[in-house]
Formats: structure tokens, C-alpha cells, sequence
């Protein structure tokens, strides 16, 4: 274990054979991983891309028409594209958006000095821990129109007797969608955002109260800047995870009231399962890619521009 | 590049020899090229092709788990049937029905099923993606007869034979007994849809806040019940050109009727975001007097355990339009898999399984398929109730649209019906739009 | 430093209104989990049951069950879903761990390149892959087994782990390192003994997330699963909301179980997520 490296080597290390002896150390390091992953998906991935480039219109094997870019041609003439893709943009920037702030506030909360941590901790582990469709059936249940709480709760709390339908109205039933996304994937963006927070010695802070900031100032200028790595870790991990957003939709409306919550990657299973039409819905999967990848790019840059650095 | 696989049925078992950790790397890297030589056959990279077999070996089947027969009753069956057939062993699975059609075709090219349970919508799509096996020669001419029609058809397409009637279903009009005495109406008055809107007014006027239930979510069970209403008034889905036809006559005038039951107050809102289990909560509840469903709702509804109103449920014939009354078609068919290499030995549990002992045997699970038997004693007093509907409503159903593209017609006919229901769009624009869009998806 | 004790008071309040929020509608699953389904359908909900029943979980851990019960099912589908997602979380934090330390602090070619590979392959959408996995699967004899099931979900958990660990390593003072390399580690000792000891927030954070990925996971288990052999808990819940026979207490009652053993780990695991740090080395 210990290597015979001595100070004196240490400034040549840095250069010329050092890289070199990096790439490989780089590899060795990378390869389990890359074997963990690839091992596993590259036949799947490549010939989901073969068949992207086909008219595949069922499981089963067969000569199908080689098509070339047909596919991805007719994605961008599809009307019902671009309202799934309209649903699946807003849930995804308003979901992350909402889980990223409360996430924010509330692991300073958890990083105060209160008594019991340990509980609060817990009680935000709650919803993590719950599965997404048991989560998707409870919401369902709690917006039920007929007998769920949520207008029990109104009832009895005085704000209001008349019933509504939560998932009856399509831009309504999405937010009300978002709201059980929210509630179970908080948890996720309070404990990277917590462990983050364990990386900003305490002394900074000291530092920035004898520089006389304020407590407002020093989270614009100390906290948030220090926590960016585990901001961007968590926004792009939402993102990705919000775009595909699937079960939690499977379960809740199936894509209903008159499509209003139908996102992407449930069109992209009604049109690759339900329909076999695998080419097509090949090309919608690798276009869902691009598109995360585009946000993933405008969010870094974004963080990297307001000088939020360590930010790679 | 073909794979190895000895035999069927042996592919999520142990018979199949067990490829090595590296064995799994190597294969992957080595699938992967194949993926790019085989891409004039990209569908499935290596599936297996079906055939006869030997009439004995190895079979494997999947079933659904809910409705119609339990996963007991097709235990005993299957245990039944491997005692008298020795030669066979079956393998039962069983899935939820959400999952049973993506089960299919995820399993299609491994050829991992014998024989599959089919929805009465999926013979056009199964039969053409060639997922099932035509059967029409081995469909013995007398069952035709024997069969109740509705039976006969569900596994039909396109004058071939996809499978054998197993699960015979439609809807029927239940009722709250109670309710409806409570405000005088006359329960004759259900025979007909106008009578339906006459009693359901009185039901509210009694204090019933909303008299009709439906399950009406962006799902299949918004056109099971959407297809009912369509017979009864008279109109068709597609034209004897194979145009759609919705948009049309009867069509129009049921999505009308549908969405007027709202507008009056008649129909509870939470309709639209309801799937079939929702409508029995709800009339369980006592919080309906009126609703389509599927027969299992009786049992259900009159179980203390499960309703606050046992005792208080009826059920009847779907009622009649101006022009009919019949009950949508949602019976279910056993089916041979194309990549089966045992299809004789499948055949055998079907013939097995869909035969009138065994049918009138576990009638209290599921209606048989067999027209003679709706006379038989044993079969009637296991649901004395339903079973003299069953015998008027079965031989008169209607089917729903079948053509292989029939998922996608019918995702954008939920889609456009809801924007009806919702008072987004007119029924006559709703109807047009999802018939033009219809037409697209039958062209290609 | 001491805080005011008006700052006290309000980070109290603030931490019962967030577990408010939180658990109002969890305690509603659990009381679902416990009312008799009569009660769960009444128009105005009973906020507690009058008459309290644990038939459910009952059903659930009776024996009576045999093996056509789906109930029953879900005591094997508890075991299936822990072996699944622990062993995934065993093999994507080892490989992931490693992985992410280079991305963060080795440069290499194509690092950025590879970088991206990863996550693109999380950024697919599980629906595109089904159909060609479950034909590898069939051909490898893995259908049905809980091997399957980790070999797929390791292939998921793995680039979520990289990218969390690339990132929280990015996030540690690099010093340290150095320090550590100045006292004579090799790379892989300074890796060893100094950098994991101070990312044992992060990996344990990763860890139990990478738990939850696979635990929660349900398309490939619906396709890739038909016996008690492999099947996992979110299939076994799905089967409760069958086509006609769905309850909304046993979903409740599952779902209450189900989240017990994540939640356990993470208790156990609570104070090393956080802690490790700031009484640790960088203060000093």
C-alpha cells in the first residue's frame, strides 16, 4: 500500500509520464464500472438505435424497411410530440425547481442547531422511502374527488364544502401530479444538499460574521456557492429522473384528463408497447436523450456562469 | 445468429445450460454486433420459431391474475389436466391484466410463453405482428355452433382463428335497489337510456347528488363503455370500407348523450378520473344508484365486507337505444404463441381448459363460452342473478374496431372523447378530429 | 457561538410544519392501511377509523395464504427486493466509488466523454430497453432470477453512483489528498485510507439512494419477473390493483411495509451521512 513516492518526486509526477501514468491509473479505476454498465446495455442501446433507423412495427423479428432518419422525421411532424413534450418540459422545470428550493431550505433547517435531529432526519426519509406507485396510488387516493382527504381536509378545516376535482381538469391534474412528484423527491435533494453542507468548514462561516455578512448575504456568498457541486449533482439527477417520468403517471391519471398529463416517456410506451411501433418509438427514446442532455448542458452553464464554481 | 435454447419452456428455468460470468460479457459484446448484422431483421435479433412439437414436453402458460377465473381454480385446472395428461407439464404464470399485454410482446421473440391469455382487442394486432399463431385449422366447425356468437368472434380476425373463447364478459346495468324505491322509480324504467335519464333525474331530485357513475378515465374502460352506448344508438366505428364512422350517426349521438348527463348534473364528475374498480367503490358506497360494469361487480357490491349496501344491488341487461342493446364484447381468448416449439401439446391444455365440463364447472368464476350450458341447472343457480341476463346479453355484443393499429385508434379516441367530456370541444368536432387522425393510423 | 432564542424557536417551528407536511399524508396511508374498506369509501373521510382492523397485514403475514395468494406473495417479494437492491447497491457503490474518483480528480482522455456516456445511458428511458434485455436475459437463462435483476439494475445504479461520487469528490478540499501523498501513500493508499474515510458522507448518501433506485424500480421488474422467485415489491404491490379486485387499505398496507426496511437502513446509517465531516478533519 504505501509507495515509496517521496516529496522530491511529487513536482515531476505532475507532468509527462504523470499523465500518462494517470490515463492508466484512470482506466483501472474506470473499467469495473465500465464493465458493470456497458457490459450490460451496449447490445440493448445499439440496436435500439438500429432499430430506430427502421420501420419495426412489432416484437418479432422480420425484414423491415430501412428508413434512415424517417423516424426522427416524423417525431418533429407529430402534433402529440410537442404537447408531451410541452408536459414533460413544464413537469420537469417546475418539479425540479420546487424540489431544489425546498430541498435547499430545508437541509439548513436539518444542519440547525435543533434538538432531536436525528427525528426530523427520519421523518424526511419517510417519503423517499415509499415506493413511486404506492406513492402515485396514495396521492391518487388523497385527490380522489368523491372521498379523498385533500376535500375532506378543506370540509372540515371551513375553506370550502363544494368538492373538487383534482385530476378531473388537464393543467390542474398536472400540478396536482407535480405536488405527489415533489413530496417524495425532496427527500432525495435534502440529503445530497445535507452532505454537501458537511463539506463547508465551519470556520468560512466564522470568517464571513467577522467580515460583518449578514446571515442573508453569507448563504448568497458563502453557502450557495460552496454547495454548487452538490446543487448541480442533484438538479441534473431530477432532471434526468423527471424527464422519464413514468410510473408515478402509469399509476395516478394513466396520461388522463384528455392527455393533459401525458409526458414523454408514456407516449413513448403507448407508441413502442401498446402500439409495437418500436422504430418510432425507438427514435422518441433517443430523442428523449438529446433533450436531457440539452438541459443538462444549459444548467451547468448556468451555474458555471454565476461563478459557481467546482462546477465541471 | 441464433440462440441455443434446447427448448421451450426452458428459457426462465434450469434446463437451458447456464452461460459462465464471462460467458455474459463476451456474449454481450458479441449480441451486440450481431445487432448491427441483423438489421434487416431488427425486430427481434434472434427469435425463435415456432412449430408443433411433440404433443408432450415442457409448456408454459400466462394468465391474468384478476377477474374471471382465480389463480386457484387454474392451479386445480392445470393440476387436473397434467394428472390426465402425463406426457405434459405446464407451467402456469400469472400477471396483472395492466401487464399481461406488454408481458406478451416483451416475451414474444424469446418464445418464453406456450400459450397466452388474449384480450378480445388484441386477436388483429397479435395475429398480424405475427405474436400468435393462426389457429383456424384446428378449430373444430361444431364449436361454432356451440359457442355462444359473442364467443365465437372474440378470437376472430379477418375470417382466421387466433385462439379459443375462454372469459366471457360484458357490461351490465346495476342498480341500487333501495335508492331506487326511495324515489319511486320504476326499475322497468331501465330498459331503455331514456328511461336511464328519467330515472336519474327522480334519483336526484330524491337526494341522490349525482344518480350515474361511469368509468370514464383516459383508459380502455372509457371506450368499453363509450362502445355500449354506440350500438345502442345505432352508429358503428367504421364503415363497410374500413373508414371510421364514428363521427357519424350514432356515434355522435352517444358521445352527445354522455357528455349531457354531465352538463345535467346527472352523471358524478369524478366519472372522468374513474377506471372500473372506481365505479364499484362508489356504488358500493352507496353514493350512485345507476352503473355499467363488468359482472363482477354483483358479487362484490352485495358482499358485506367489501359495500355498505349487500342486499340492495340488481342487475340487468344493458339497456336499449333507439336503435339496440348490445353489450360491448370484453371477453378474453387462450391463445398459441408463433415462437411456441410446442404448439400441440398448448393446443391440448386449451381444448382442456375451454371444454364445457371444465367451464360449467367453475361458472361461478366465469360464464362459459357454451351455449347449452346457460340451460344447464348447476350453471344457473351458481348466480342465479346473473346468469338469465348473461344468457339474453351474450348473444348480442358488439366488438370493438378490430384492426392491428387498434391501440393507437383507440388512444386517440379516449383522448379526444375526454376533451367531449370535458366541455373542451364539441362531441361532432371531438369525433371528426379523432376520425381524421383515425384514418391516418388505418392508411398506414 | 450561541443562537438567539428566537432563532431557536423559529427553526422549530419551521422543522413541525416540514414534518407536518410530510407526514400528514403518510399517517393517512397508514390509517387507509388500518380502516375497514366500508369506512375507506364513506363521502366524508373518517380521519380515524371507528373500528380499527389489521386484517391486511394479517392477510399479508398469515400463513393461510398457500401459494396462489397474492398477498401471500408479498413476503418473498420483501426477501426478492432486499437481495435485489442490496447487492446492486454493493456492486454500483464499489465500481461507482472508484469511478467517480477518477472523473473527479485524475484527467484523462475522453474523461468529459465518458463522463457523458455514463449518464446518457441513465438518461435512456427504461421503455427503450425492455424488449432487447429481456431477449439477452432469455438467452443467458437470467429471465426470472434475482440475477437478472442485479445485473439490470446495477447497470442503472452504477452511473447514478458515478455521477454522485464524481461530484461530492469535486467538493472535498483537495489538499488533504495531497497532504496524504506527501506522507508517502501511493495514489490508490491516499485513495484508500484518506479520501473514502472523508467521503463517508457522500458514499453513504449515494448508497442509500442507489438502495431506493433499485428498490423502487418497476418496469423491468414487471417484464423481466413472473414467479415468487424474483418477483420485487412494487410488482407484488401493482398486483393488488388488478383489473377488479383493488383495495385501496392493501395497497396502503403494502406500502406502509415497504417502506420499513429503507427506512431502517436509513436510520441506522442517519448519524454517519452526517457528521463524518465537520468533527472531523477539515476543521482541524
Amino acid at each position: 500500500m504505501r509507495s515509496t513516492v517521496r516529496e522530491a518526486d511529487r513536482p515531476r509526477a505532475r507532468q509527462g509520464t504523470g499523465q500518462q501514468h494517470e490515463g492508466r491509473f484512470a482506466l483501472l479505476l474506470l473499467l469495473p464500472a465500465a464493465v458493470v454498465v456497458f457490459g450490460v446495455v451496449i447490445w440493448p442501446v445499439v440496436r435500439t438505435l438500429v432499430v430506430s433507423l427502421y420501420d419495426v412495427d412489432s416484437a418479432m423479428p422480420g425484414s423491415y424497411p430501412f428508413v434512415g432518419l424517417d423516424n426522427y422525421i416524423r417525431v418533429f411532424q407529430d402534433d402529440r410530440f410537442y404537447t408531451v413534450l410541452g408536459h414533460t418540459m413544464y413537469f420537469t422545470l417546475v418539479s425540479t425547481f420546487l424540489e431544489l428550493a425546498l430541498g435547499i431550505a430545508v437541509a439548513l433547517l436539518l444542519n440547525s442547531p435543533l434538538r432531536a435531529r436525528w427525528l426530523w432526519r427520519s421523518i424526511v426519509v419517510l417519503p423517499w422511502a415509499l415506493p413511486t406507485i404506492v406513492n402515485g396510488a396514495l396521492w391518487r387516493w388523497i385527490y380522489n374527488g368523491q372521498y379523498g382527504a385533500l376535500n375532506g381536509l378543506l370540509d372540515t378545516l371551513g375553506i370550502s364544502d363544494t368538492p373538487t376535482q383534482w385530476l378531473g381538469e388537464p393543467f390542474l391534474a398536472l400540478n396536482m401530479v407535480i405536488i405527489a412528484d415533489v413530496w417524495k423527491n425532496t427527500s432525495i435533494v435534502v440529503f445530497f444538499i445535507l452532505a454537501g453542507l458537511q463539506t463547508i468548514p465551519s470556520d468560512l462561516y466564522e470568517a464571513a460574521r467577522v467580515d460583518g455578512a449578514g446571515p442573508w448575504r453569507a448563504f448568497w456568498r458563502l453557502t450557495i456557492p460552496m454547495l454548487a457541486p452538490s446543487i448541480a449533482v442533484v438538479l441534473i439527477l431530477r432532471t434526468i429522473e423527471a424527464f422519464k417520468v413514468f410510473d408515478i403517471i402509469y399509476v395516478m391519471t394513466g396520461g388522463g384528463p384528455a392527455s393533459g398529463t401525458q409526458t414523454i416517456a408514456f407516449y413513448t410506451y403507448l407508441q413502442a408497447f401498446s402500439n409495437q411501433l418500436f422504430g418510432y418509438g425507438a427514435a422518441l427514446a433517443y430523442l428523449i436523450v438529446l433533450a436531457v442532455f440539452a438541459l443538462a448542458m444549459a444548467y451547468l452553464r448556468i451555474l458555471r456562469q454565476n461563478q459557481l464554481a467546482g462546477v465541471e | 445468429m441464433k440462440p441455443t435454447s434446447p427448448s421451450s419452456g426452458s428459457l426462465a428455468g434450469n434446463i437451458a445450460p447456464r452461460p459462465t460470468r464471462r460467458g455474459l460479457l463476451v456474449g454481450g459484446s458479441a449480441l451486440g454486433l450481431s445487432g448491427m448484422l441483423v438489421a434487416c431483421g431488427v425486430g427481434g435479433g434472434g427469435a425463435k420459431k415456432g412449430g408443433g412439437g411433440s404433443g408432450s414436453g415442457s409448456i408454459r402458460a400466462l394468465f391474468m391474475q384478476q377477474a374471471g377465473y382465480s389463480e386457484e381454480n387454474i392451479q386445480e385446472m392445470t393440476a387436473a389436466f397434467m394428472k390426465a395428461n402425463s406426457g405434459i407439464k405446464v407451467t402456469a404464470d400469472f400477471v396483472s391484466y395492466e401487464a399481461l399485454h406488454d408481458k406478451t410482446v416483451a416475451a414474444a421473440p424469446a418464445g418464453t410463453y406456450d400459450v397466452v391469455l388474449i384480450d378480445v382487442i388484441w386477436p388483429a394486432e397479435f395475429g398480424t405482428k405475427n405474436i400468435v399463431a393462426d389457429v383456424t385449422d384446428r378449430w373444430p366447425d361444431e364449436w361454432k355452433q356451440q359457442m355462444l356468437g359473442g364467443a365465437v368472434t372474440t378470437p376472430q380476425y379477418d375470417d382466421k382463428f387466433y385462439g379459443v373463447p375462454w372469459i366471457l364478459d360484458t357490461k351490465y346495468l346495476f342498480y341500487n335497489t333501495a335508492q331506487l324505491e326511495k324515489a319511486k322509480v320504476d326499475p322497468a324504467q331501465l330498459d331503455t337510456w331514456d328511461g336511464v335519464l328519467t330515472a336519474a333525474r327522480a334519483l336526484k331530485q330524491s337526494g341522490v347528488k349525482y344518480p350515474l357513475i361511469w368509468s370514464w378515465q383516459q383508459a380502455e374502460a372509457l371506450i368499453c363503455d363509450y362502445t355500449q352506448l354506440l350500438g345502442a344508438f345505432g352508429g358503428s366505428f367504421l364503415d363497410d370500407a374500413g373508414q371510421p364512422a364514428f363521427n357519424q350517426g350514432g356515434g355522435v349521438a352517444a358521445l352527445e348523450f354522455m357528455r349531457q348527463t354531465i352538463v345535467d348534473g346527472l352523471t358524478n364528475p369524478a366519472s372522468t378520473q374513474s377506471l372500473e374498480e372506481d365505479v364499484r367503490r362508489v356504488f358500493s358506497s352507496g353514493q350512485a344508484s345507476i352503473a355499467l360494469n363488468w359482472t363482477y361487480m354483483y358479487g362484490l357490491a352485495n358482499d358485506p365486507k367489501e359495500s355498505q349496501i349487500p342486499g340492495d344491488v340488481a342487475v340487468l341487461q344493458t339497456p336499449s337505444g333507439p336503435v339496440g342493446r348490445p353489450g360491448v364484447n370484453g371477453s378474453m381468448a387462450l391463445a398459441l404463441t408463433a415462437t411456441s416449439e410446442n404448439q400441440d401439446a398448448g393446443w391440448k391444455y386449451i381444448e382442456y381448459l375451454t371444454s364445457q365440463p371444465v367451464q360449467n364447472k367453475y361458472a361461478l368464476s366465469s360464464l362459459p363460452v357454451w351455449e347449452s350450458s346457460y340451460d344447464d341447472p348447476k350453471v344457473v343457480e351458481t348466480n342465479p342473478a346473473v346468469v338469465p341476463q348473461a344468457k339474453k346479453q351474450l348473444g348480442d355484443m358488439i366488438l370493438r374496431p378490430q384492426v392491428a393499429s387498434y391501440n393507437a385508434i383507440s388512444q386517440v379516441l379516449q383522448a379526444e372523447i375526454q376533451k367531449a367530456l370535458l366541455g373542451d370541444k364539441e362531441p361532432q368536432q371531438a369525433l371528426d378530429d379523432a376520425a381524421s387522425e383515425a384514418a391516418k393510423l388505418l392508411e398506414s | 457561538m450561541r443562537p438567539s432564542r428566537a432563532y431557536l424557536i423559529w427553526i422549530h417551528v419551521a422543522a413541525v410544519v416540514m414534518a407536518l407536511v410530510v407526514l400528514a399524508p403518510f399517517a393517512w396511508l397508514v390509517i387507509s392501511s388500518i380502516s375497514p374498506s366500508a369506512e375507506l369509501l364513506s363521502p366524508h373521510p373518517h380521519w380515524w377509523p371507528d373500528h380499527l382492523t389489521f386484517e391486511r397485514y394479517r392477510a399479508i403475514f398469515g400463513s393461510e395464504g398457500g401459494g396462489g395468494d397474492v398477498a401471500a406473495n408479498f413476503r418473498s417479494a420483501m426477501i426478492n427486493s432486499f437481495v435485489v437492491a442490496s447487492v446492486t447497491t454493493a456492486v454500483s457503490l464499489v465500481v461507482g466509488v472508484l469511478g467517480g474518483y477518477a472523473f473527479a480528480r485524475l484527467t484523462f482522455r475522453f474523461r468529459r466523454t465518458s463522463l457523458f456516456a455514463f449518464l446518457a445511458i441513465y438518461m435512456l428511458p427504461p421503455i427503450a430497453l425492455v424488449i432487447p434485455l429481456y431477449l439477452a436475459l432469455a438467452n443467458l437463462g437470467l429471465l426470472d432470477t434475482k440475477v437478472g435483476l442485479v445485473i439490470t439494475y446495477s447497470s442503472i445504479v452504477t452511473p447514478f453512483c458515478l455521477w454522485t461520487m464524481s461530484n461530492y469528490f469535486l467538493s472535498l478540499p483537495r489538499d488533504l489528498e495531497d497532504a496524504a501523498r506527501v506522507d508517502g501513500c501511493s495514489r490508490m493508499g491516499a485513495l484508500v485510507w484518506v479520501i473514502l474515510p472523508l467521503a463517508r458522507p457522500g458514499i453513504l448518501t449515494t448508497g442509500m439512494f442507489g438502495f431506493l433506485l433499485a428498490w423502487d424500480e418497476f418496469l423491468y421488474a414487471l417484464i423481466f419477473t413472473s414467479t415468487t422467485q424474483a418477483k420485487t415489491i412494487p410488482v407484488a404491490i401493482a398486483e393488488f390493483t388488478g383489473k377488479h379486485s383493488s383495495d385501496f387499505g392493501l395497497i396502503a398496507a403494502g406500502g406502509v411495509l415497504a417502506t420499513i426496511p429503507p427506512v431502517l437502513l436509513a436510520l441506522a446509517f442517519q448519524r454517519y451521512i452526517v457528521g463524518g465531516l465537520t468533527s472531523g478533519a477539515v476543521k482541524g
